[in-house]
């Protein structure tokens, strides 16, 4: 199944930040959103994972299939990392919580709470839960923040085998991941200019 | 959702997570009313039954809203509404499971709390029933103000400004059931009311609440 992005107009409070955008990915393939601060790229990913509804334009995957990572990490402070990380993968109704932990070098840190996590460990963990959502899109959004180079190079393996195993990723990230494969896509052609209007009055709130 | 449920009872549960609270809430209320009224025991009977159903409406009401703001803070409530769980079935569950953290203690603890309010030896079986069928209609109404108020800051005074109002139905019947029961009169308008007020929330406002949670999402 292929993920085809056709003309795409996403609004961030009512205002349209980014139209006519349209992007492909077969399985297989990653492509990194570049653009600067306030483009729209947090707001693109999430109209792609389905949290807000596109002004125009289709996205042919469905959100069933997407597993988007965000800024935050969705992490409970007062339950352990094996913990955290078993309630996604129950909600998806997967197993491999302890192959999730080995890959992302957590499986030392299993009984620890994660409010005594470091930020860099928090965001392995907040990771690790795509692994365990068995969903073929990624949709990362600035994956890499506060992971030093080791992790780095050990979440692009992760992804180099989501990838290899017929699975896409979509992210925004400022550094290099060192995925030679990935495609790149400048978002600064897409800043809107105006020409779709964000939807007026009530009927917005329930659009 | 099993999962979901079993998660936020062990949230509950751990250091920090609010369990007991609202007992705690509940039961210094039941202390306090005796020492400012006075413990004749004829007026305390009288008011025991309006009492004990204020002080376990304001108990419920002081933990709504973490219902759905921890969640929205640390970004699992994006995540959850991105699952293959349904947002309906989030809000049930949670709705749920604060009701079992919050109403069921409650529940327990009240004819403990009856003896303190002298309430009359006939009234102790039905108000352990008005609590049962009401408290759970309290814990819906109160999941849908919750899902109203996540993405504000500080809405909690807003919450209860809006969710007073909603619980006023409950709090009628509930006091009505166990004041006619301690009397000894027929109970059952009261009581039919007051489940179907909680069998209606229950069945309608998780649907309401979803809606209102995606629309706060965005």
């Amino acid at each position: 199944m292929e993920f085809i992005v056709s003309d795409l107009a996403v609004a961030r409070g009512g205002i349209c930040v980014l139209e006519g955008v349209s992007l492909r990915l077969a399985p297989g393939q990653a492509l990194v959103l570049r653009g600067p601060n306030g483009i729209g790229k947090t707001t693109l990913m999430r109209t792609l994972a389905g949290l807000q509804p596109a002004l125009r334009g289709t996205i042919s995957a469905p959100p069933e299939s997407i597993a988007y990572a965000a800024h935050a990490d969705g992490l409970k402070s007062t339950l352990s990392v094996a913990e955290n990380l078993g309630f996604w993968a129950a909600v998806h109704g997967m197993a491999g919580v302890e192959a999730a932990m080995a890959r992302m070098n957590l499986t030392d840190l299993a009984d620890r709470r994660a409010a005594n996590l470091s930020a860099g460990q928090k965001r392995r963990l907040g990771l690790a839960r795509l692994l365990v959502s068995g969903r073929p899109f990624w949709l990362l959004d600035e994956p890499t923040v506060s992971l030093d180079t080791a992790s780095v190079a050990l979440f692009a393996e992760v992804v180099r085998a989501h990838l290899a195993s017929g699975g896409a990723a979509l992210m925004a990230t400022h550094i290099d991941l060192g995925l030679a494969e990935a495609g790149l896509l400048d978002l600064t052609p897409f800043k809107a200019t105006g020409a779709v209007q964000a939807a007026q009055g009530f009927d917005e709130a329930f659009a | 959702m099993i999962a979901l449920l079993l998660r936020d009872l062990r949230i509950a549960f751990r250091a920090g997570g609010g369990f007991g609270l609202g007992l705690a809430f509940f039961l210094l209320v039941a202390v306090l009313v005796p020492l400012g009224v006075g413990p004749e025991g004829g007026t305390l009977a009288r008011i025991a039954p309006g009492i004990l159903w204020v002080g376990a409406l304001l108990a419920c009401l002081l933990s709504l809203d973490r219902i759905f703001a921890l969640d929205f803070e640390d970004g699992s409530l994006d995540l959850l509404a991105t699952a293959p769980i349904p947002l309906e079935g989030v809000v049930a569950v949670k709705a749920l499971a604060h009701w079992l953290v919050t109403g069921l203690p409650l529940v327990i603890a009240a004819p403990v709390l009856g003896v303190l309010l002298h309430l009359p030896e006939a009234g102790y079986g039905w108000l352990v029933v008005s609590l049962l069928l009401g408290t759970p209609g309290l814990s819906a109404i109160g999941a849908f103000g919750a899902a109203l108020t996540v993405g504000l800051k500080r809405g909690g005074l807003l919450l209860s400004l809006l969710v007073l109002p909603l619980y006023v139905p409950t709090l009628i019947f509930g006091a009505e059931l166990v004041k006619r029961g301690a009397a000894g009169m027929a109970v059952q308008v009261p009581l039919l009311l007051l489940a179907g007020i909680t069998l209606g929330a229950a069945a309608l406002l998780p649907f309401a609440s979803a809606l209102a949670l995606r629309i706060n999402l965005r």
